[in-house]
């Protein structure tokens, strides 16, 4: 469970990105977070993995404050949430294999459990038989199915994706779609920061809507509501 | 730290040191370079205080007494030698004993001393010991002030001069080695800087899925172990075999009784593992140096 009381963040140039963010996303939700650019989507999802932390308020990762947890146990929360990036960010020089695997590995997981998991894995994001391509032989949607199996390889509680899609042409944002909906029925909560209506209208979910780093919405099989 | 995390480390660390195979030329040109410099001062420094042990161990004082000292006023001053809280040892030398040492040492031309022994114009000695050569100048002073005592000699000027030239020597070479160092630990951490925008993405998305800084610091710490002890290969063997030549060619020139060069075994050994250390020492240090802005947030 994730909930933010009141929360605020205030960049070091004195850019605000939220002014008072409260909100509840309980276990296994499917979650939409739109807006436009500079809505203060991204803020909000990056305090949830600690990549920024509040100037005030309280962010809670299943009721442990992760404002102010120590900078040691930062990689321990990391492991039980999964990011995805629009980027995609793969080691280039890995294979679709080495990228999953990697991520285990820093964690110290046993050898012949990674390799197991880690086929595994790939199997379930469709690309098995391209476990041994370098992320330059694979496509946008292949690669990003690579970064969904990172994400997901060593089971965390909580996938973050920031505009998954953004990248993608239509048909292959579909797969990535349909992958994230198998993710979300196994249990793991998602949560999805997205500019595509088409996907927020057809995908029926929670949305929460922003605006100038507020929540104006939130509704469960919410629409996009914006104009393009 | 698990087995096969370690092999990770030992294999990611020994691999980026032959991918950016450039850096490593840099990084272990600049251990080497150290490595010799420092090598050379530590042999001066480490010899020189050698041969101010020696002169330390050796210095003493003669005190001379007056010549109509009696049996009674030769003990008492013994006693009042005694009494000195630096002196550890002390000897009572006569003028008969005197004489006949001089007339040895000059062997052949101490004959003609032989005459004096009707009429002895020497002094009866004390010879004095102390812990420290700096107790020297004022144990000196103390007995000079005693009754009956002449005059005191230490070889006051040399010595002084000698203890003080050797303590300056070692102050800046002491000095040279630490800024040496310093210079190469900045060399190597600036070297594998250079290479390391292309690896902080792979430390960010380490981070990302949860590395602790300690298994990202991993590799960096074998690159610099491999580093420094690679760096210290030219250095080590220049000591081995060049300290030998020394030794064997300095040794015999140097026919002064209280200079002597440290024998080449064990101490080319020792300065060796000593280099090998220092060596892996700023490796180390450089290498987790570079990749510590990283690890912040």
């Amino acid at each position: 469970m994730i909930e933010m009381e009141n929360v605020h963040k205030v960049y070091d140039n004195g850019v605000t990105a939220l002014s008072g963010v409260t909100t509840k996303i309980e276990d296994g939700e499917f979650v939409y977070v739109v807006g436009q650019s500079g809505a203060g989507k991204s803020s909000f999802i990056k305090l949830m993995y600690h990549e920024e932390v509040p100037s005030d308020g309280k962010v809670q990762i299943n009721h442990v404050d992760i404002g102010s947890i120590k900078k040691r146990q930062v990689p321990y929360l990391r492991r039980s949430i999964g990011v995805i990036y629009q980027d995609f960010k793969l080691l280039p020089k890995m294979t679709a294999y080495e990228n999953v695997a990697f991520a285990l590995e820093v964690i110290e997981e046993n050898p012949r459990k990674i390799r197991r998991r880690v086929m595994e894995v790939l199997d379930k994001v469709g690309l098995k038989h391209k476990a041994r391509f370098i992320p330059a032989q694979l496509s946008g949607g292949e690669q990003q199915r690579v970064a969904i199996a990172r994400a997901i390889v060593n089971n965390p509680k909580v996938v973050i994706a920031d505009e998954p899609t953004g990248n993608l042409d239509p048909d292959t944002s579909w797969e990535i779609m349909r992958i994230f909906e198998e993710v979300n029925d196994t249990g793991t909560t998602v949560i999805m920061a997205t500019h595509s209506r088409e996907i927020v209208n057809t995908i029926r979910k929670r949305v929460i809507a922003m605006e100038n780093g507020q929540v104006v919405r939130d509704e469960h099989r919410g629409e996009y509501g914006y104009e393009d | 730290m698990k087995i096969s995390t370690l092999r990770r480390h030992v294999r990611e660390g020994a691999k980026n040191l032959i991918r950016n195979s450039w850096m490593t030329v840099a990084a272990v040109g600049a251990v080497t370079t150290t490595l010799v410099l420092v090598a050379a001062f530590l042999i001066l420094i480490l010899n020189l205080n050698q041969v101010a042990e020696n002169i330390e161990s050796d210095a003493e004082i003669r005190a001379f007494l007056e010549l109509n000292t009696n049996d009674e006023e030769v003990e008492s001053i013994g006693n009042e030698i005694e009494g000195i809280s630096q002196v550890t040892s002390y000897e009572f030398s006569s003028k008969e004993e005197e004489l006949e040492n001089l007339i040895d040492d000059l062997g052949e031309e101490g004959e003609s001393w032989e005459l004096f022994e009707q009429d002895n114009p020497l002094n009866h000695v004390f010879v004095i010991q102390t812990e420290d050569a700096e107790d020297l100048s004022p144990v000196a002073d103390q007995i000079g002030q005693i009754d009956k005592v002449e005059s005191v000699e230490y070889g006051s000027a040399t010595v002084d001069r000698l203890l003080q030239f050797n303590q300056y020597a070692r102050y800046i070479g002491i000095g040279f080695i630490a800024a040496l160092l310093l210079t190469a630990i900045f060399l190597i951490s600036n070297t594998i800087k250079m290479t390391i925008n292309a690896r902080s993405e792979e430390i960010g998305i380490m981070r990302l899925v949860g590395a602790k800084n300690s298994f990202i610091r991993g590799p960096f710490f074998v690159e610099g172990l491999l580093t420094g002890v690679i760096g210290s290969i030219i250095p080590v063997t220049a000591v081995l075999v060049g300290y030998h030549f020394l030794y064997v060619n300095l040794n015999d020139r140097l026919n002064f009784e209280f200079i002597e060069l440290l024998p080449w075994n064990p101490f080319a050994w020792q300065l060796s593992l000593m280099l090998l250390g220092i060596g892996a020492f700023i490796g180390i240090w450089g290498s987790v140096m570079s990749v510590r802005k990283f690890l912040r947030i």
